[in-house]
C-alpha cells in the first residue's frame, strides 16, 4: 500500500525533478566552461575586445603570443549571411504559413505540414552536398564567374534550412489566433484578404517574430552547410557574389590542428563564446517579443 | 489531454536519463578495459591483447589504419582505434596521455611547448610529399620555384604569365592550421606569407582535389597519396616531377615525415604495433598507399628547435 503510494507520488516527481535539475546544470556548465576558455584570449593573451570584434587582421599565433586575433570577417560574415537568409526565407515561410492555415487547411494538414516537417528533419550535410553540387555551378555558370562560391550560395542554402523553422512556428502563431476575431472581421464586411491583413497578422505577430528570431538563431550557429558553399575566403565580399568566411566555418577549420592553450586555440574558444552570447542575445529578444505579445492582450 | 500529455512527457525523460545511464556506463567500462591492456603488456605474451588508442593527422590517418587492420589478424585479440582530427588534436592527445599514439605531420616541437616536446618519443614511419596541382584545362606543366612563390603571394593572377592561357588563376588553400599547407609554405614557398583576402579555402584535401578538378584555373596543393588518379594536374617545380624518386633523391624538396608519437618511450602493445609499421613487411602497403619509404631517403632533416 505504502510502497504503491511512494511510486505514485513521488518517483514520478523525483525523476522528472533530477532530470530538470540536470538540464539546468549542463547548461551552466558548458555556459561557463565557455567563458573560462573564451576569456583567455582578452586575459592570458592581453588582446582588447575592441580588437576581436572590430580588427580584420587574423594572424594568431601557434606557439607563444604576439598574433593578431581579429575576428570581424568572420563576424561580418555570419551576420551577412544570417540576415540575408531570413530576408529570402521569411516572405516564403509567412506565406505558406498563412496557406495552410487561413486559406487551405486541410490541404495544409495533409500535405504541407508533413512536408515542412520532413524538411526539418534533413541533416545540414545534406542541404550543403546539393548545395555544394547544384546550386554552386549553377551560381557560376548563370553569372558567368570562375566559382560559385559566395555569400547568396551560403544565404540560399540556408534559407532553405531554416524555411521549415520560421514556417512551423508561424502557422502555430495564426493558428492560435481567436475563432471570434475572424468572425467579428467577417461580420464587419471585410473580404478574407483584409480579415488576414487587418486581424489575423497582428494579432499573430509576436508568434511570428518568434519564429523569425528562432530562424535567425538557427541560421546563426548553422556551420556545415554554410561552410560547404560560402569559399572561405578570409576577406570581406565585395558583392552578394564573391565569397567570404564566418564564425562557424573558421571554428570547424581550425580547431582539429591547433593545440589547447595556444593564442590561436584560445581565440578559437573565443568566437565560440561569442556564438554562444548571440544566441543567448537572441533568446531574449524572443522573451521580450513574448512578454510585449501578452501586455498587448 | 493533460493527462496524457504529462504520461508522454514523463515517458521522453524516462528513456532520455535511462540512455544517459547507460551511455555512462559504456564509458566506464571502456576506461576499465584499458587496464588489462598494461598488466598484459608487462607479461609481454607472444600474441598481444588489449587496446591500443591513436588520433590526429587525417593524411596519415588511412596508412595507420590499413596497418592496424593488417596487424589485428596476427593479434585477434587486440583492440586498436585510429581516429583522425589533425595532428593539433594528436599531438595534444598523446601530450595529456589520453591516446597511446598521437599522429602528425610536423614535429611536436612546431606545435606544442619546449617541455611538452620533450616528453614525446618520435617514431617517424615515412615519409609525404606535396605536389602543388591545377585544374587539368590549365596548359601549364611546370614553372620555376620563383614562379610558383609569386602565385602563391598573388604578385602573378593569370595563367598567362606563367606560360599558360589567358585566365584568372583562382587559388584554392588548406586551413592556416593544416599540416599539409605548413609543409608547402616551408618548402614550396620558402616560408614567404601566402597572399589573404584572395583566396578560397578548403578543409578537407579529398573535397579540395574535387574542388580544383571543377574549378576553371584553379590551383592548390595535396599530398601525393591523394593524387593516384588523373583527376588533377600536377605540377613540375624547376622542372623536377613531383615522384617519390626525386623525394628520395633530394632533387624535390616538398616533403615532411609522417611521425607517430608516444608519451615516453612506447610500451606494448604501441611497441609491437609500431615496430610492424616500420618493418619491411609493411612496405608494400606504404608505397600502395601512396606513401614514401623512410628507409629510401638520402637526405635527412631535423627537427625544429622549439619556440618558447
Amino acid at each position: 500500500m505504502r510502497n504503491s503510494k511512494f511510486k505514485k507520488e513521488y518517483l514520478g516527481r523525483t525523476i522528472v525533478t533530477i532530470a530538470g535539475l540536470f538540464i539546468i546544470l549542463l547548461t551552466l556548465a558548458i555556459g561557463a566552461f565557455l567563458f573560462y576558455r573564451g576569456s583567455a584570449t582578452f586575459t592570458a593573451d592581453h588582446h582588447s575586445i575592441a580588437e576581436f570584434l572590430f580588427s580584420a587582421d587574423w594572424n594568431p599565433a601557434e606557439q607563444g603570443r604576439g598574433g593578431k586575433v581579429g575576428a570581424a570577417i568572420f563576424f561580418f560574415g555570419s551576420v551577412l549571411i544570417s540576415v540575408l537568409a531570413l530576408l529570402i526565407a521569411t516572405p516564403f515561410s509567412l506565406a505558406a504559413a498563412l496557406f495552410m492555415t487561413e486559406i487551405s487547411p486541410k490541404l495544409g494538414r495533409k500535405f504541407l505540414q508533413p512536408a515542412v516537417e520532413i524538411f526539418v528533419g534533413i541533416p545540414s550535410v545534406v542541404y550543403g552536398w546539393v548545395g555544394l553540387t547544384i546550386l554552386v555551378p549553377f551560381l557560376a555558370k548563370t553569372f558567368h564567374l570562375p566559382y560559385g562560391y559566395s555569400v547568396l550560395a551560403g544565404a540560399i542554402v540556408l534559407a532553405v534550412m531554416i524555411f521549415p523553422t520560421i514556417t512551423s512556428v508561424a502557422a502555430d502563431a495564426v493558428r492560435s489566433v481567436p475563432q471570434e476575431y475572424r468572425e467579428a472581421s467577417y461580420g464587419l464586411g471585410s473580404t478574407r484578404w483584409q480579415l488576414i491583413r487587418k486581424a489575423v497578422l497582428p494579432a499573430a505577430m509576436p508568434g511570428i517574430l518568434t519564429g523569425v528570431v528562432l530562424g535567425l538563431a538557427r541560421a546563426f550557429g548553422e556551420a556545415l552547410a554554410v561552410a560547404m558553399v560560402i569559399g572561405k575566403m578570409q576577406a570581406f565580399p565585395k558583392n552578394l557574389l564573391s565569397p567570404t568566411m564566418n564564425l562557424t566555418a573558421e571554428l570547424t577549420a581550425d580547431m582539429g590542428n591547433t593545440t589547447a592553450g595556444s593564442e590561436w586555440n584560445n581565440a578559437l574558444w573565443s568566437m565560440a563564446l561569442l556564438l554562444l552570447l548571440i544566441s543567448f542575445l537572441f533568446i531574449l529578444l524572443i522573451r521580450l517579443i513574448g512578454k510585449m505579445g501578452a501586455e498587448k492582450k | 489531454m493533460k493527462k496524457l500529455i504529462a504520461a508522454i512527457m514523463a515517458g521522453a525523460l524516462l528513456t532520455a536519463s535511462f540512455t544517459a545511464c547507460s551511455g555512462n556506463s559504456g564509458a566506464a567500462s571502456s576506461s576499465q578495459a584499458s587496464q588489462p591492456a598494461s598488466s598484459a603488456a608487462a607479461s609481454s605474451a607472444a600474441s598481444l591483447s588489449g587496446s591500443i588508442n591513436i588520433s590526429g593527422s587525417s593524411a596519415l590517418q588511412p596508412l595507420v589504419q590499413a596497418a592496424a587492420d593488417e596487424f589485428k589478424k596476427t593479434n585477434s585479440n587486440l583492440s586498436i582505434t585510429v581516429n583522425a582530427g589533425g595532428s593539433g588534436t594528436g599531438l595534444q592527445n598523446v601530450s595529456d596521455k589520453t591516446v597511446d599514439i598521437g599522429n602528425s605531420d610536423i614535429f611536436a616541437t612546431e606545435k606544442l611547448s619546449a617541455d611538452k616536446a620533450s616528453a614525446l618519443v618520435d617514431h617517424i614511419v615515412c615519409v609525404v610529399g606535396v605536389a602543388a596541382v591545377i585544374n587539368p584545362q590549365v596548359n601549364v606543366t611546370n614553372v620555376t620555384k620563383q614562379q610558383l612563390i609569386d602565385i602563391f603571394t598573388g604578385k602573378i593572377t593569370n595563367w598567362k604569365s606563367v606560360g599558360g592561357q589567358d585566365q584568372k588563376i583562382v587559388i584554392i588553400n588548406r586551413p592556416k592550421s593544416s599540416g599539409t599547407r605548413t609543409l608547402f609554405k616551408q618548402f614550396g614557398l620558402d616560408g614567404k606569407d601566402e597572399v589573404t583576402g584572395t583566396a578560397l579555402t578548403e578543409d578537407n584535401s579529398g573535397l579540395l582535389k574535387q574542388n580544383v578538378e571543377q574549378t576553371a584555373g584553379s590551383i592548390a596543393y595535396l599530398a601525393f597519396s591523394y593524387l593516384t588518379d588523373n583527376k588533377v594536374k600536377s605540377l613540375s617545380i624547376d622542372g623536377v616531377a613531383p615522384t617519390y624518386d626525386n623525394v628520395y633523391t633530394g632533387k624535390y624538396n616538398i616533403w615532411g615525415y609522417e611521425h607517430m608519437y608516444t608519451n615516453g618511450e612506447a610500451k606494448d602493445p604501441a611497441k609491437s604495433f609500431l615496430d610492424f609499421i616500420k618493418s619491411s613487411d609493411f612496405e608494400k602497403t606504404i608505397t600502395d598507399k601512396g606513401y614514401g619509404l623512410y628507409s629510401k631517403m638520402t637526405v635527412k632533416r631535423d627537427a625544429p628547435a622549439a619556440k618558447s
